[in-house]
């Protein structure tokens, strides 16, 4: 249902745009699959890992980290529990999330948003109020959740950002995970989840204003916590990646940034993120935000568009410098005195990052 | 006759199984085990031994050489000897002997490089068989391994080692001249064995050295190589081990990361991933986190698909982990950390017997704690000892003596300050300590006689004042009188020789300790008194002298290190040696060029302890206040902590009050900045009462008027001047002054 091309779409969604390699995948899969998946645990694995395949097909690495957590995540939905990606903003929780859905049910569009405004219908069932008033409870006035559709089709439903749900929402999931039914009490019927229903949760426990979970419900959860990258490089290897990617599907006619442009702004977000600079020797104040990979990729697509619409098609400092101003400093009076000792004591004393110095300096004139 | 070499992995469980029912299928008449011959007479008390337990060889003659195999439950030389054991079989190490060892000079020589194909031919195995983790493939291919022939098991590990050798070879590989050796030293072992006519001859070493033990080629060129090699007498005994000793690198090779792991796969033949989940989460259910058996479930089920997407048949340590994180601690790292130190690694500790032989410093140890009744154990622990009883007294003792000779198994937590009968310890004894009991063995014979001969020897070679004042602290705890006379002679050596009084003076305060509190431990304190007389011949001699030219910091020190020194002199000294002090003191306090604060603070000294009537402080106050800048040091040497002092002494309070009602306008004005910079240091509810005291009426307790230039009499106030002065003074010591 949801393989048609992409047509124009800002962004397609990860079954559209990589149906060629899952299409590869699982030709050559030929080792067992759970009730209703479209590919076997192993080339989920490697659909996410990436590799290569016997036949030459290339798969792109969807996440880069570590194998262990991904063979975690997906053998917890080979055995129809439910999975909880816990981690800070930016560690590619839905990112993941979103590809694990594709790989498995093909479809990744069983989504429940979670928001301060999430309600119970968004997770069990709506009314068609029309139908409801004409007809009375039948079950073509019903609105199925996505949660419900999963269930009779056997697909895994993604919830985002779980923790961000009201409690008593969240704890509408109870149900539908122990006992893998949700009833309509209405029309005293029930839907029975088929084989291959599962759900994929993300939650972030660094943020202000979730909502924790509750403990009956997190019991019925297997956790696995994405880290943040934890090497420099492999951290520039990711926003390299993704980048290009985002510049290809916003058509920038910007270059991609070079590499040395990536790693600088890279280790800003790491120096910043923990405090200390890379040689060891200094400590810094940090910000409130919490400067992820995420930004760090932002930051440099915005950047590319700065370049391509008002500079010279190559990405340099003062490109960067709006972006990566904006990633730090997200309450000025804290992040501005953290992110001006960092512009005094660090950027400014490492002579190659002058343009950086005087680029960032150019666009705060209260300081001047 | 026939020999079958049985390769392993040492401390492997799988290997152990193996060898365990290959043995029993072989039936041998000997048993040959890789390992260090001088181990061979240790093996009749096997039976008494509790593992995991190290074989230690040391040479008493060159102390802090030594070498330990230990050996867990789950080596297969240890199931080996255990064999041999029970079946009543002899069995023999044949591996280069421990003399040899530990003559050998390029270290104490254990594992190869561990990147070597020697160090890990498991590692180019298991690439060869395209696994990338070769703990894991071993496991997966013997380890796990629950049956099957394990004969046909050892001749694949010997045909796959073969090959292997070959290969090596080819790749550049040669045998290092240690290795060379250790395997004609084996060699030879088993052509010795073959000629004392055995039927079955079984031999157990690590897989490496199967292909070169296989066959026999003539025994001249080994013979050759091992001739003329050097070696040193070598004493071997059993010693405990803990499992978390196992992890680390010693004798056979690298060391095993996950002992307790290796122990449940030895102890469990069934339900290996379950029983394992069970048990941590009984583990978590003892700490009060919850883990209820539907997540145990949940886990062992997760553990089998990760064990299934990465190819594995069975969930092996890494797949529980990761299992383990995602559902039982969901996601947090905490609890796992406390399940790999309980359960992954473990706080097992071995028993060895009393009758293995010990050098006699252990037996002493032993002897000792038997008679306290106090056990080494590998946890935390912590006792409170009163000093009053015998026998806590005793332990204190062993535990300081045991300090001294660098077996920290007890810290003090909470030190024995002056009046108090109670002494704090955490305990923790780790295996190590044994071998450093052994290694302590040449300095005596019993715990006491060995820790007051590292006192003495440290006493002589201590380069710092300092050090041989902590050294006569450390002895009288330790109860060493033997050591005291080395000690307080260096000591007094030493005082001679040192021109820096301010370290004598901090010499004295645990000297006075020991002379006053001694008593507690029924030390023989006569030699300390004597030191203590004569370094403080000495201070008295060079205090004055010492307190010139000092900068400011020197001038703090000093000032510490002086009254550092008064406070034990008032603990200890005699009346004529406090008058010698005293003396001093007041040299300082009339030298030129002595620092200000130091100046202030003998004079205060001196007036309290009547040396200095109140005129003459006041004399000294008023001539020191007049200098401008020194003034503010001199004042806050003189005044220094006493605010509440200052409140209830009326002497003190009446000679400041005297003085500073005797100034002159213009040095009122001078002055007030000085008092009020100095006032400063006092507390504020201290200066609010020195504000109300000087509001309350001047004169307290006062006998007689000591104005010097003041109006006159007594009875001859004017009111209402005296009042606006008060209002000042009361403002310049930091009160307030209310309207009336």
């Amino acid at each position: 249902m949801t393989t048609a091309p992409p047509a124009n779409v800002l962004r397609p969604h990860a079954e559209q745009e990589y149906a060629a390699e899952l299409a590869a995948l699982a030709a050559s899969d030929d080792r067992p699959r759970p009730p209703a998946w479209k590919l076997s645990p192993w080339a989920v694995v490697s659909y996410v890992l990436g590799g290569t395949l016997t036949d030459g097909t290339v798969i792109a690495p969807k996440y880069v980290g570590v194998r262990r957590l991904v063979e975690v995540a997906v053998a917890t939905l080979a055995t129809d529990r439910a999975l909880l990606l816990l981690g800070a903003p930016g560690t590619a929780k839905t990112w993941l999330s979103e590809h694990l859905a594709a790989a498995i049910s093909g479809d990744s569009t069983l989504l429940v948003q979670g928001t301060a405004g999430t309600s119970e219908e968004a997770v069990r069932y709506g009314w068609n109020y029309a139908r409801l008033i004409a007809e009375g409870p039948t079950p073509g006035a019903l609105v199925p959740s996505p949660v419900m559709t999963a269930m009779r089709d056997g697909k895994v439903v993604r919830a985002e950002e779980l923790t961000r749900m009201p409690a008593e929402v969240q704890d509408a999931l109870i149900t539908v995970l122990s006992e893998k039914t949700l009833p309509v009490p209405e029309l005293g019927i029930e839907v029975q989840a088929v084989p291959g229903f599962t759900l994929v949760a993300t939650a972030n426990d660094r943020d202000r204003g979730v909502n924790e979970m509750s403990s009956a419900l997190k019991r019925r959860f297997n956790t696995v916590v994405l880290p943040l990258p934890a090497t420099e490089d492999a951290e520039v290897e990711i926003v390299t990646r993704r980048v290009a990617e985002l510049g290809r599907a916003l058509q920038l006619p910007a270059e991609p940034p070079a590499l040395a442009e990536i790693r600088r702004v890279v280790q800003v977000f790491r120096e910043l993120r923990s405090g200390v600079t890379q040689d060891g020797r200094t400590t810094l104040k940090t910000p409130t935000g919490t400067l992820s990979t995420a930004g760090a990729i932002s930051v440099l697509t915005n950047g590319m568009t700065l370049a391509a619409h008002f500079g010279d098609g190559q990405v340099n400092a003062a490109d960067v410098a709006a972006g990566l101003v904006g990633a730090v400093v997200r309450n000025p009076t804290q992040d501005g005195v953290a992110w001006n000792e960092y512009l005094e004591a660090v950027v400014r004393e490492r002579s190659e990052w002058r343009d950086l110095y005087r680029a960032c300096r150019d666009l705060d004139v209260t300081i001047e | 006759m026939t020999v079958t070499v049985l390769g392993v992995r040492h401390h492997g469980p799988g290997s152990a199984r193996a060898v365990r029912a290959a043995l029993t299928a072989l039936a041998p008449d000997l048993i040959l085990i890789e390992g260090p011959p001088e181990a061979g007479p240790l093996m009749r008390y096997v039976d008494a031994l509790v593992p995991p337990v190290a074989v230690l060889a040391h040479a008493p003659d060159r102390p802090g050489r030594a070498a330990f195999w230990p050996f867990a439950d789950f080596s297969p030389e240890w199931q080996a000897a255990r064999f041999a054991a029970q079946a009543g079989r002899p069995v023999r190490f044949i591996d280069l002997p421990a003399a040899v060892v530990l003559a050998d000079d390029s270290g104490t020589g254990d594992a190869p490089a561990p990147d070597s194909i020697s160090g890990d031919p498991l590692a180019w195995l298991s690439r060869a068989a395209g696994h990338d983790d070769p703990e894991r493939w071993w496991e997966d291919v013997v380890e796990h391994r629950l049956g099957g022939d394990p004969l046909e098991l050892f001749a694949a590990i010997a045909e796959a080692m073969t090959e292997l050798r070959v290969a090596a070879q080819a790749d550049g590989w040669t045998a290092s001249d240690r290795e060379l050796r250790r395997e004609a030293a084996m060699r030879q072992g088993i052509r010795a064995a073959s000629r004392e006519g055995c039927d079955q001859i079984a031999v157990i070493c690590g897989a490496w050295h199967v292909p070169a033990l296989a066959s026999l080629p003539p025994a001249r060129a080994d013979a050759d190589l091992l001739r003329g090699q050097p070696r040193v007498k070598v004493s071997a005994t059993w010693v405990p081990w803990t499992a978390e000793r196992l992890t680390y690198a010693s004798g056979y090779g690298a060391g095993v990361s996950s002992p307790g792991w290796y122990a449940h796969l030895w102890r469990t033949s069934d339900h290996i991933a379950e029983r394992w989940v069970a048990r941590v989460a009984a583990l978590l259910r003892e700490k009060d986190l919850a883990a209820s058996p539907a997540s145990a479930v949940e886990t062992v089920r997760l553990a089998e698909a990760v064990a299934a997407i990465r190819g594995r048949s069975l969930p092996g340590l890494s797949e529980l982990t990761d299992a383990v994180l995602a559902v039982l601690c969901q996601g947090d790292q905490v609890p796992l950390a406390l399940i790999n130190g309980q359960l992954v690694i473990g706080d097992e500790l071995g028993v060895v017997p009393q009758d293995v032989p010990t050098v006699p410093l252990q037996a002493d140890f032993e002897a000792t704690c038997r008679r306290l009744r106090f056990r080494p154990a590998a946890a935390y622990r912590e006792v409170e000892l009163d000093l009053r009883r015998d026998t806590d007294r005793d332990r204190s003792r062993l535990l300081h003596r045991l300090r001294l000779l660098g077996i920290y198994w007890g810290e003090v937590t909470s030190a024995q300050s002056s009046g108090t009968f109670r002494e704090g310890w955490l305990l923790r004894w780790r295996p190590e300590y044994v071998v450093a009991l052994i290694e302590r063995a040449r300095y005596g014979t019993t715990i006491g006689s060995a820790a007051a001969a590292v006192v003495t020897e440290r006493a002589g070679q201590a380069a710092e004042f300092s050090q041989i004042t902590a050294l006569v602290e450390a002895g009288v705890r330790a109860d060493l009188p033997d050591a005291l006379p080395a000690v307080t002679a260096a000591l007094e050596q030493r005082s001679a020789r040192t021109g820096d009084i301010a370290h004598l003076m901090a010499a004295m305060p645990p000297l006075a300790r020991v002379l006053r509190y001694g008593s507690v431990r029924q030390t023989d304190t006569d030699l300390v008194r004597g030191v203590l007389d004569s370094i403080l011949v000495r201070i008295c001699a060079g205090l004055p002298a010492a307190s010139l030219s000092l900068d400011e910091q020197a001038a703090a020190a000093m000032l510490a290190a002086l009254e550092a020194a008064d406070a034990a002199i008032a603990l200890v000294g005699s009346a004529e040696q406090a008058a010698a002090w005293r003396a001093a003191q007041r040299g300082v306090a009339d030298l030129a060029g002595a620092p200000p604060v130091v100046q202030g603070r003998c004079v205060r000294l001196l007036l309290d302890a009547g040396l200095l009537t109140p005129d003459e402080a006041q004399q000294r106050l008023a001539r020191a206040l007049s200098s401008g800048t020194e003034a503010v040091a001199w004042l806050e040497g003189f005044l220094r902590g006493s605010g509440t002092l200052l409140l209830r002494d009326d002497p003190l309070w009446n000679l400041l009050d005297d003085w500073l009602s005797g100034l002159s306008e213009a040095a009122f004005d001078a002055a007030l900045p000085l008092l009020r910079r100095s006032f400063s240091q006092f507390s504020g509810p201290e200066r609010r009462q020195m504000g109300v005291k000087v509001r309350a009426g001047l004169a307290v307790g006062r006998s007689g008027p000591a104005d010097q230039g003041g109006t006159g009499q007594d009875d001859d106030w004017d009111e209402s001047r005296v009042r606006r002065v008060l209002d000042v003074v009361a403002i310049a010591l930091g009160g307030s002054v209310a309207d009336e």
